[in-house]
């Protein structure tokens, strides 16, 4: 599932920024984090809530991470990286209550399960513990963003079939019929199949061109 | 206690190095975590606070005072301070202390978890006011309709909730009916599509409207004055 660290050098650049927007992508590619990116994609404000929530966590407990990566010893190293994870998903939580009620109530549970967001867990494992520093939170930041765009595409659509409107905005006037299914759990399910179907067929042609 | 201990790096370093540095790690972590819900803490208490008060002038239109009472069995007693979490009855009244209405809380069980609500009561014309969802988990589209339709919150209006002549009860209990067919004051006008939601409030509505009613009636004069000036405001 993961692809291969390419670059062997140390010093970030901008593939090292663009592995998580596409070639990457946690949710389209790699299918990590499906699980708030099918629960909390309901509307496009609580998808991107939710991704610049994960995104603060993954920048935060990835650079940690590897700042520590020759202090914690291999054999301990998944649980230190879970409980260093679990502390930043603590302060995101305490801090989402603090600005906003209504954000927070929007949030509820998913905020917490952010802990077991694979992506998170997977850059500490797979980029963190190996990378320096500013190579780690250059890469994170890229995911995070690929991470708030899926969800931002699949909290889009959902929104504009399900409730008629954008960011909360009406866009087809009165006279449009909601699809309730689209903002229902398995209007996530339909949603994010078309698009991984749309990804899979780029994909798909984009090699027949180069083997062309 | 993290004084460093000699050794060449072996396959396995001494459980000790594991301890200590899964120990640090926890330890950071905890005072990080006590220092976020230190600093936090006031605002979250404020927010908390923020939303009753905005929901208690929100049922209560052209309120701007609140005085926050305690009512049961013993009779009414007015809260203050700390002792806020326990009102379950918020006077509002206008600029010149005319009592408004009341907002009291009600709660139901929903399609998928209980509903709170807070609901404006003018004890003078003994109609509901108002209502405004605290807390709902009800299906998005659906069961949330019982904050958004207009027709569905037309029925809050001016629902009756008279009580007999002994004071001691409803005259007529809150029922929810199907759409369309509500053709008595107290009842409500259910929505299709959101049953179990829209009868979830009706059911809300009757057991407290029946509970803190009757309790409330021999305090009406005591509610009806304006409140004094050190205490009350918003």
């Amino acid at each position: 599932m993961m692809a291969p660290m390419t670059p062997a050098t140390d010093k970030p650049d901008v593939a090292t920024f663009q592995e998580g927007l596409w070639k990457d992508n946690p949710v389209f590619t790699m299918l990590l984090g499906l699980c708030p990116a099918l629960a909390v994609s309901n509307t496009a404000i609580n998808s991107l809530a939710m991704g610049l929530a994960s995104t603060f966590v993954l920048l935060g407990s990835s650079t940690l991470i590897s700042l520590l990566r020759h202090a914690i010893p291999k054999q301990v190293r998944i649980a230190s990286y879970i409980i260093i994870i679990a502390t930043f998903v603590t302060v995101v939580d305490y801090t989402i209550h603090a600005v906003s009620l209504e954000l927070y109530n929007a949030l509820g549970a998913f905020i917490q399960l952010i802990v077991v967001n694979c992506i998170i867990l997977g850059r500490a494992e797979a980029y963190g513990s190996k990378y320096p520093p500013l190579k780690t939170l250059v890469n994170s930041l890229g995911m995070g963003v690929g991470f708030t765009m899926a969800l931002l595409a699949v909290g889009g659509v959902r929104e504009i079939l399900g409730f008629g409107s954008f960011f909360g905005i009406p866009l087809f006037g009165s006279s449009f019929q909601p699809w309730a299914v689209f903002i229902l759990p398995p209007g996530g399910f339909i949603v994010l199949s078309l698009w991984l179907f749309l990804f899979a067929w780029i994909k798909q042609r984009k090699e027949k061109v180069h083997a062309a | 206690m993290n004084q460093p201990i000699p050794q060449p790096p072996p396959p396995t370093p001494p459980s000790m190095r594991l301890i200590a540095t899964l120990g640090l790690i926890a330890m950071f972590s905890g005072l990080a975590i006590v220092l976020v819900y230190q600093i936090t803490f006031e605002p979250i208490a404020r927010n908390r606070r923020e939303a009753l008060e905005k929901a208690v002038f929100d049922v209560l239109p052209n309120a701007v005072q609140r005085v926050n009472y305690r009512v049961d069995q013993d009779g009414l007693t007015r809260v203050e301070g700390n002792e806020v979490a326990s009102a379950n009855a918020y006077a509002g009244y206008t600029e010149d202390g005319r009592l408004v209405g009341l907002a009291l809380p009600a709660s139901a069980r929903g399609y998928a978890d209980v509903i709170r609500v807070l609901y404006g009561y003018d004890p003078v014309r003994e109609i509901i006011i108002g209502f405004k969802v605290l807390q709902s988990a009800e299906t998005p589209g659906l069961g949330d309709k019982i904050e958004t339709d207009p027709a569905f919150l037309q029925n809050f209006e001016a629902l009756s909730v008279k009580l007999n002549e002994e004071k001691s009860a409803l005259l007529h209990d809150v029922v929810t009916v199907k759409r369309g067919q509500k053709n008595e004051p107290w009842q409500i006008d259910g929505i299709t599509g959101a049953t179990v939601s829209s009868m979830a409030i009706g059911q809300a509505l009757r057991e407290s409207t029946a509970e803190l009613l009757p309790l409330l009636a021999p305090h009406v004069d005591v509610l009806r004055e304006a409140p004094s000036s050190d205490g009350g405001t918003s």
